[in-house]
């Protein structure tokens, strides 16, 4: 049965689907958004980072190490000696069936709320086999899955996901290639075209658009992103996540630049004028997230 | 049903800042009153008697109070905030007074002449006379001897037996009705063949006599309120204070006939209730909802009531409850609960007594006024069952989110579980439900005495030095042996239940000794008229004259003491990585030198909170242990002990006369409270929490209390209710008892900012997600904060 590196798993998540909710964030991604709220998510191994907030300098880390944001040659067994726990790992490899039981303990909670799991990321289809496994045995448990993607994977993973997944909540940033590729990293080739294909196999997809400033929150892209959406058969749903800098201490803390430094997060008014272009196409647009 | 007709009324408006206003004091009328009929009639009486007519002096004596604009009346002191005191039960000395005067927090106003009369009348006559000072005397040396270490409070030693609350008779049957049922019962004794005839007949003369006080109580109102008519120009206040005549001409000799008879019939049985004797928790009037909906519905049928008279009446009677400051202590347990409010508590919603859903109209008028008014007192809160609409829950949970912490919310189906495992009949534990912090009773028919808080970090200290206490420097527990002979968990686990047993049966022995006090020398004749079965039986309420009578132990510190065995099974008998005579040795230092070792307890050693079964299990285990060392053990008054899981604010005492402790808390530091986990030691949020506090068995308590804390964003839009509520109704299917939240606001999260530590479990919505507060860098916690500030209220 194969593993995945799991690198979070979030109870009480309220925004990544309907209900109460346990969130899994699988490590590794193909993208290199500059506004990652997960930077750590993205490498596919594991690695270390020091939470400086919690170090009480105890002197198993030396005074050059502690001074650098990026943690190296520390091990596994380093974080166990760690007293404070502000050493610690990023990323635990888990296996399908252990991973599910672990999820089901909150399983009133999610019956109680129409909840269930989310499988966000990283990019939970970089590590396809192991996120299907754990999405088919969570829906023979009767649980509702939502699966978090970039779009950006193999057709038949998003496919052979979608199968076990009640919900799929699929990110669409740019419009155009060349600035997709720009500010992801990737081309949005492939993600257009799954998108595009998935809505002829699933009828539960909600759109998630992170707004960025100077990034993709011009007429232009969002007007096009609009016009995309409404071609699609099924898609009625919307979210736009604003931007905010909630990552970048993170981006420090894995030896990563943060390109948006200084961004100043939409204004509510801002959001209500980007959100029209949506609504004017007749789909229901929320601001935020689901809650 | 649900859309809300008006803010508060003007004139709620007004007599709420009237109550604010008013300064706490001490009033030595009472005492002055008892004193002197105590120097003319002890000896003359039976005690239930001299006890009944004592109380008669005191309604037939006191200054009344009738406030500008009051429509329910009556105050237990000459004035708003004004506190009798007690000193046939416990004297305050000069010194007493003077703290009180003068103490920076909760403090009392006391007057000169109060001290002058204290020192001059009060204190020569009752010195040594108290029910405190003979219940010192005769307490044997052991049981001293762990009180002042700390290893447990004990109510009675400072004010009666109470934690009651009325049912519904008092609704269906004036003070005449008892009257009758008191004389059939003299009636029908039988002086030949029953050798308690002759105390039956002293305890039901008695009840009789305490009728008449409150019908008297009620006759000077109807003449102050004729007088001031007489005197007032205003006609519309004229009129007012006519109808106030009538109403206490009528109640509470007979059953009330409306409204506003009804509110005024509680008040009248709520104040006798507290003049006659302190009980703890003062006294609630249960399903209050209930018991005024037949009045309700009646009066907006005949055109007598609209929603706003009723709730401009409802708001003056909350009002009352918080005019009425509870009686203050002294020593040691003014560090266990400083706090004005005497804990009267409404009941919401809940089941009727075949069993139906009991939210009605009235539930959401009453939640509406919780909302505007948010008074420290009365308390509130909803029994929420499974056949409660979720349309009330959510009301609750709207007025919850607006942060004052009202109302706590109870498992009504749970609350009926416990009482009928205890031997109640359905019907009357429908019709109980829960009084003061969480603790639960049948109303109207149960003596449920707290007896006091239960220190169990405590017992584990006196585990760890062989039944020593280091701060007292006595052995006061069992001698369990010297730790270094402990060569498995089991062995620390077993001496830790041996320390619980000893000192238990000492705290038992005590108890048994305190009530049998009570029993004897201070009936609660009163209360007895309105607690079924005490007319029937001829028996008092403080002696078993109750239906059911359940004596609860409280025990303190359960998140503590389990983190506490986790860690000390895991780094000492697991892992092996020092001895435990070493370990006690950093513990009694306080962990001086020794900072990494203690990080690694607090951080690095399995926590319960975390719906991780190594610790959980541990909580179990003492839990199990706890019950079985507590539950069915007999009281002094043909029940039961029975185990409770709740703190007040003792967990802070508790926490003060004990040394470290191997989850790392320092020494003196608070130990946790209720059944929440150690501060900060929940890292997987609220549903981990809700996980690991259902493994315990609630069902087998009278009542645990959890915390929960919110900031107002997570709960924002119906959303947020809807999240609130899923995780409610989720813990309450796990069969848990209780939950309050708490809605942290800026001021909160900024002392978060500066003590992490304190507040590691705080969950905060961030952007399209939540997380953890102590988590984000500084720059997002400022910006939270500020963003909370623009968000609250």
């Amino acid at each position: 049965m194969p593993a995945g590196l799991v690198f979070n798993i979030q109870r009480f998540s309220l925004h990544d689907g309907p209900g109460l909710r346990s969130t899994v964030f699988m490590k590794g991604c193909p993208l290199s958004c500059a506004w990652c709220h997960n930077p750590e998510s993205q490498s596919p191994r594991q690695e270390f980072i020091r939470m400086m907030q919690h170090c009480m300098r105890c002197e198993r880390c030396s005074e050059e190490e502690l001074a650098s944001a990026v943690v190296t040659g520390r091990t596994k067994e380093d974080v166990e000696l760690c007293p404070t726990g502000a050493l610690q790992t990023v990323g635990e490899m888990r296996e399908p069936e252990e991973l599910v039981k672990t999820l089901l303990s909150d399983r009133i909670f999610f019956d109680e709320s129409g909840g269930g799991v989310t499988f966000s990321g990283g990019e939970p289809l970089m590590q396809a086999a192991f996120v299907i496994e754990c999405l088919r045995l969570l829906r023979q448990e009767g649980v509702h899955t939502a699966l978090d993607t970039s779009g950006f994977a193999k057709w038949q993973d998003l496919r052979d996901a979608a199968a076990h997944t009640s919900l799929v909540l699929f990110d669409l940033k740019l419009m155009d290639e060349a600035r997709h590729k720009a500010a992801t990293g990737v081309s949005n080739q492939l993600i257009l075209q799954n998108l595009q294909a998935l809505t002829t196999i699933h009828d539960n997809i909600w759109i998630r658009v992170p707004v960025i400033p100077e990034m993709n929150d011009d007429a232009a892209n969002l007007d096009a992103t609009a016009a995309f959406l409404q071609s699609l058969p099924g898609i009625r749903h919307v979210d736009l996540l604003p931007y905010h800098p909630t990552g970048e201490a993170k981006f420090a803390r894995v030896g990563m630049d943060y390109a948006l430094h200084g961004t100043v997060p939409p204004s509510a008014t801002r959001l209500e004028t980007l959100a029209s272009h949506f609504r004017a196409r007749g789909l229901t647009t929320n601001i935020g997230g689901h809650a | 049903m649900t859309v809300r007709t008006a803010r508060m009324t003007a004139r709620a408006e007004r007599l709420r800042r009237d109550s604010l206003d008013a300064v706490p004091s001490i009033s030595s009328e009472r005492a002055r009153i008892t004193t002197e009929f105590y120097r003319e009639h002890l000896g003359r009486h039976s005690t239930p008697v001299l006890r009944a007519l004592n109380f008669l002096q005191i309604c037939e004596r006191k200054i009344l109070w009738m406030g500008a604009e009051e429509l329910i009346v009556g105050e237990r002191g000459p004035q708003p905030k004004a506190v009798p005191t007690y000193p046939e039960l416990t004297c305050h000395s000069v010194d007493d007074l003077r703290i009180l005067d003068s103490r920076p927090k909760t403090s009392y106003k006391v007057d000169e002449a109060v001290i002058a009369e204290y020192e001059r009348d009060i204190i020569p006559y009752w010195r040594g006379r108290s029910l405190r000072d003979q219940m010192f005397l005769e307490l044997p040396q052991e049981w001293h001897d762990t009180y002042a270490a700390g290893c447990f409070t004990e109510f009675m030693e400072q004010r009666a037996p109470g934690h009651t609350v009325a049912d519904g008779k008092l609704y269906r049957k004036g003070m005449l009705d008892f009257k009758a049922d008191i004389a059939a019962v003299e009636a029908a004794l039988d002086f030949e063949k029953d050798p308690e005839a002759l105390d039956k007949r002293e305890e039901v003369r008695a009840m009789s006599i305490a009728c008449d006080a409150v019908i008297r109580f009620a006759e000077r109102h109807a003449e102050l309120a004729e007088a001031e008519a007489a005197r007032v120009s205003d006609d519309s206040r004229k009129r007012e204070l006519l109808k106030i005549r009538d109403v206490c001409r009528w109640v509470p000799a007979h059953a009330p006939r409306d409204f506003h008879e009804a509110l005024q019939a509680y008040w009248f049985a709520h104040l006798a209730v507290i003049t006659e004797l302190n009980g703890w928790d003062a006294f609630s009037p249960g399903h209050l909802d209930q018991h005024l909906w037949p009045f309700y519905q009646k009066g907006l049928a005949d055109g007598t009531l609209t929603r706003e008279s009723a709730t401009e009446l409802l708001e003056c009677f909350f009002l009352k409850f918080n005019n009425h400051t509870s009686p203050p202590k002294v020593g040691v347990t003014a560090a266990e609960s400083g706090t004005y409010t005497d804990f009267a508590n409404i009941n919401l919603a809940g089941l009727l007594r075949d069993g139906s859903d009991g939210s009605n109209e009235l539930t959401h008028v009453l939640l509406d006024i919780i909302d505007d008014m948010h008074l420290l007192q009365p308390s509130s809160n909803m029994q929420v069952s499974r056949k409660t609409p979720d349309v009330v829950l959510k009301h609750a949970l709207k007025v919850i989110r607006n942060g004052y912490g009202f109302p706590s919310l109870f498992n009504a189906d749970a609350v009926v579980e416990e009482q009928l495992r205890q031997g109640k009949t359905p019907e009357d534990a429908r019709e109980g439900g829960c009084s003061g912090c969480v603790e639960v009773g049948a109303f109207g028919k149960e003596a449920y005495i707290l007896t006091g808080y239960f220190n169990l970090m405590k017992m584990l200290e006196l585990a760890l030095h062989d039944g020593y206490d280091v701060g007292t420097g006595k052995y006061i527990g069992a001698r369990t042996g010297d730790p270094s002979t402990f060569t498995t968990y089991d062995d620390l686990f077993a001496a830790f239940t041996a320390q619980v047993h000893h000192v238990l049966n000492i705290k038992v022995r005590g108890n048994q000794l305190i009530e049998r006090l009570y029993a004897t020398r201070m009936p609660h004749t009163f209360l007895s008229v309105i607690t079924d079965d005490c007319i029937a039986r001829g028996k008092d309420y403080n002696a078993g004259g109750a239906r059911y009578n359940n004596t609860f132990i409280q025990a303190v510190g359960i998140g503590s003491i389990t983190d506490s065995l986790s860690a000390l099974k895991d780094v000492i008998f697991d892992k092996a990585d020092l001895p435990l005579s070493r370990f006690v040795e950093i513990l009694d230092a306080d962990f001086n030198g020794n900072e990494q070792l203690r990080q690694r307890l607090v951080n690095k050693t399995p926590k319960y909170g975390n719906d991780d079964d190594r610790a959980d299990a541990l909580m179990t285990a003492t839990f199990r242990m706890l019950f079985t060392a507590i539950d069915g053990r007999p009281n002094g008054k043909g029940g039961a002990y029975r185990l409770e899981m709740l703190p007040t604010t003792c967990h802070v005492y508790f926490g003060e006369v004990c040394l470290a402790s191997a989850d790392g808390r320092r020494e003196g530091q608070p130990v946790s409270e209720g059944i929440s986990p150690v501060q900060g030691a929940d890292r997987h949020g609220p549903t981990a929490v809700l996980k690991s506090a259902a493994k315990m068995d609630h069902i087998k308590t009278g009542g645990t209390l959890l915390n929960m804390k919110f900031t107002p964003s997570l709960l924002a839009g119906d959303a947020g209710i809807d999240n609130l509520h899923s995780l409610v109704r989720s813990y309450f299917k796990l069969d848990g008892h209780h939950m309050q939240f708490n809605v942290v606001t800026a001021g909160k999260l900024s002392e978060a900012k500066a003590k992490p530590a304190e507040y590691r479990d705080l969950i905060v919505r961030v952007a399209g997600y939540s997380d953890y507060f102590c988590d984000l860098s500084e720059a997002l916690q400022d910006e939270i904060i500020r963003r909370t500030e623009h968000t609250e209220f």
